[in-house]
């Protein structure tokens, strides 16, 4: 980094700072603000973030193309130390800063995670009208929006972690907002854990990342790799890719920890938009595009995420189609267009996977604060079943919903298209099965969001006619950043608008420097699937599934609405097993989650039974029997000893007690034996003599 | 000649009669008449060497023995009327006067 750096480049590691100082303001004092000033104070500090956000992305692309890498060191963190390679290579170093990173990549999400996330903020104004707390919910808001910003800007796989567990921390925290709520506790909880196991995998990634390349920083991973001479297709690289993906399923949803996402549907709504739609959800993306430079030699792994990829979007459209909660069905849809986006990674068009993350942003956050608006103005009813002609109470509402319904199903021009068009257009290219899998997605995609229009907006209401919309529905604060929304939400896939239709496709361009291009992109053939006829033929062909899906949510909910019920009954069993998520939930309850509890039991048992046994009443009994032993030493060894001496002297006595009889035929008696005794003496002497003189 | 032993035999015998009747009878007068069953085997044992060797000392000191014998019952009877006057026995085994 030279001196001569412009002031939003080197200052850049200042941006997450912002939310932190009002989420730190809020620990101390936020109780005793006035609604009036932690939501002025909130929103402020992310406003602040994301205006400084774009002074730096000017900045940035006044810098010419090659040479839009800043990195700006804070301080010395995890200090360097020699680490002997695992494929015995020479000596690498270890080491991290609390660095930040700036390009296109990270200022993209910058201006996403900001500028979305200030927008949230503001809708959440009008939201928790009304709710007790809110100093916690826009302390915990901006504390998220501080660890995603250091999630994506983080210049090494370290600092990236801290702001990954701090997502996932922050995500807790809200989902249980109400924490007062069995059910949102359990979820928050299981959000949690489940999350946890994918970091396990990610952080033995981050070690094997360094056991293997000798660093940790993004910059310094492809001079790494070429100085290594890596075959492609290395077993290392092969795992380091795998275990940061599995990290990856795990905090985006993606099978098997998908799980959680349903579930976190507990929160307040702006939490499901901007964390589970918009932007934590989106960091397994992110990771996965930041280290591309290792995925890319590693084909094994990406066809892995490819095909978990177009499964998981395929899985969670199918599940997205029969729920009956308006939040479940944009829970379910999260997961899928996740799915697509690691698709796109997973045949090697990182940039498109990127493109349609941000424009996801836009139509998915949108469409979880129209439901918010939905929701407070049923009075928190989110059954699709008990709703129905609200179009004409929530006139904005309803066309906002319509221009994101539009943009998720991905209808041209809206943002959708294009960046769906991009991911399907690079599939076709390199993996037809995988195409196939995304095509039919995409019908169902339309599906399902259409079947929810139609259920939420039209049609006759269900219940609620003589409900009257309550201020709380309509606020302003809710209506206009819904309003940007949508406009981004048409016009934000106009960046990347593709050549084949005129464009320049200007966000892959911005972005190759550091994420690759898709790799057939690079030359487009004349002829064939590459070239612009035939990407044209298959854009016409996704629009005409689309348009078919819509027109089937159409009949089968405004036309014939006793069809859903019949073609229900008709599919039976499989209808129930896609009502209930293939049981994928209740395997790991039964597997995991009772396993666990079992342990927990047995080890409770343990430490009653054995513990508590043998160590503490073992030790009361080993106490007791010491004790008693010890009265056995005192009463018989000790006092023994000392009536022996008195024993002792009693049979002394009593022998010679019979010298003192005061008996005079005692005495003679003694006298007698002792001259018996004398005489026999004597004579056995003189006997003896008399033997040894006779020798 | 009769051999001396069968003197010597005999004054043992006396002796240790004398000897157990002194040890073990209660009656103190039974124990005087021991005692002078030993002072008379003492006698034949003196008069039986006299007779062996031809010297008439041993019998001198038989007198003697004699002389002694009866002086010594005489005391000694004298001592238990003493005695029995004060504590009104003649029981051996009842005369524990030096006991503590």
């Amino acid at each position: 980094m030279t001196a001569g750096t412009p002031f939003f480049l080197r200052e850049a590691w200042l941006v997450p700072l912002f939310p932190l100082a009002t989420a730190i303001a809020m620990l101390f004092v936020g109780r005793r603000l006035s609604r009036r000033a932690i939501e002025y104070a909130c929103c402020a500090s992310v406003l602040v973030a994301f205006l400084f956000s774009l002074g730096t992305f000017a900045q940035l692309i006044a810098l010419p193309t090659g040479h839009r890498t800043i990195v700006a060191t804070v301080f010395e963190w995890l200090p360097a130390a020699p680490v002997h390679l695992a494929h015995g290579g020479g000596l690498g170093v270890f080491g991290a800063e609390w660095a930040f990173q700036i390009d296109p990549l990270s200022v993209v999400m910058l201006l996403i995670v900001t500028g979305v996330g200030f927008l949230v903020h503001v809708y959440s104004i009008g939201y928790m009208d009304g709710e007790s707390g809110l100093y916690r919910y826009f302390g915990f808001m901006n504390l998220f929006v501080f660890m995603m910003l250091v999630l994506v800007t983080a210049a090494n796989l370290a600092v990236m972690f801290v702001g990954w567990e701090g997502v996932g921390l922050c995500s807790y925290l809200l989902i249980a907002f109400h924490f007062k709520k069995r059910a949102a506790a359990d979820a928050a909880k299981k959000a949690f854990v489940v999350n946890r196991v994918g970091d396990a995998a990610f952080l033995l990634g981050i070690f094997a990342t360094s056991a293997t390349l000798g660093t940790i920083r993004f910059e310094e991973m492809a001079p790494a790799l070429a100085a290594g001479h890596f075959a492609v297709g290395n077993g290392a690289l092969t795992a380091i890719a795998l275990l940061l993906f599995a990290g990856a399923t795990g905090k985006s949803a993606q099978i098997p920890l998908f799980v959680w996402l349903p579930d976190a549907m507990e929160g307040p709504t702006p939490v499901s938009a901007l964390i589970h739609a918009a932007t934590m959800v989106t960091a397994g993306v992110y990771i996965v595009a930041r280290t591309s430079v290792i995925f890319a030699m590693a084909p094994a792994a990406l066809l892995v995420v490819a095909l978990i990829g177009a499964l998981t979007a395929l899985a969670a459209a199918s599940m997205a189609v029969v729920q009956t909660d308006i939040k479940k069905v944009l829970a379910y849809s999260t997961i899928s267009q996740l799915g697509y986006m690691f698709l796109a990674c997973g045949v090697g068009a990182f940039a498109a996977g990127i493109f349609h993350l941000m424009t996801h942003a836009f139509f998915k956050s949108l469409l979880f604060l129209a439901a918010g608006s939905v929701i407070h103005a049923l009075a928190g009813e989110q059954d699709l079943r008990k709703m129905g002609g609200l179009a004409k109470k929530l006139p904005v509402t309803y066309w906002v919903s319509l221009v994101a319904a539009l943009a998720l199903s991905g209808v041209f021009p809206f943002a959708g298209f294009l960046s769906k068009d991009l991911i399907l257009g690079e599939a076709y290219r390199q993996n037809v099965l995988v195409w196939v899998i995304g095509y039919f997605t995409a019908g169902m995609t339309a599906f399902y969001t259409f079947r929810m229009i139609f259920l939420v907006f039209h049609g006759e209401p269900r219940g609620h006619e003589e409900m009257p919309v309550p201020a709380h529905a309509k606020h302003r604060t809710m209506m206009v950043p819904m309003i940007l929304l949508a406009v981004l939400a048409v016009t934000g896939g106009w960046i990347g608008w593709p050549e084949a239709l005129g464009g320049s496709d200007r966000l892959v361009h911005f972005l190759e420097p550091v994420i690759g291009t898709p790799n057939a992109m690079r030359v487009a053939p004349v002829h064939g699937p590459g070239s612009m006829g035939g990407q044209l033929r298959l854009m016409v062909l996704s629009e005409l599934f689309v348009a078919l899906g819509i027109f089937l949510a159409w009949y089968m909910y405004v036309r014939r609405t006793d069809l859903p019920g019949v073609i229900a009954r008709r599919l039976g069993k499989f209808h129930e097993a896609v009502w209930h998520g293939y049981y994928v939930n209740a395997f790991y309850n039964a597997v995991f989650v009772s396993g666990v509890k079992k342990l927990a039991l047995e080890l409770g048992a343990f430490d009653r039974h054995v513990i508590d046994g043998v160590g503490v009443r073992g030790t009361a009994w080993a106490m007791r029997a010491a004790s008693r032993a010890a009265g056995w030493w005192d009463k018989w060894g000790i006092d023994g000893t000392v009536r022996a001496g008195a024993v002792g002297a009693q049979v002394v006595g009593a022998l010679t007690r019979y010298v003192q009889t005061g008996r005079v035929q005692a005495y003679m008696l003694f006298i007698v034996a002792g001259l018996v005794g004398f005489l026999g003496y004597y004579f056995y002497l003189a006997h003896h003599l008399a033997a040894h003189a006779m020798r | 000649m009769i051999p001396v032993s069968h003197y010597l035999f005999l004054s043992l015998a006396l002796f240790a009669v004398g000897v157990v009747g002194v040890l073990t009878r209660r009656n103190v007068i039974i124990m005087l008449m021991s005692i002078e069953l030993i002072l008379n085997a003492v006698n034949i044992n003196l008069v039986a060497f006299s007779r062996l060797y031809g010297s008439v000392d041993g019998q001198v000191f038989a007198i003697f023995v004699i002389a002694d014998a009866a002086a010594e019952a005489a005391v000694g009877l004298g001592i238990i009327l003493a005695f029995f006057r004060n504590r009104k026995t003649i029981h051996a085994d009842e005369m524990d006067l030096l006991k503590w």
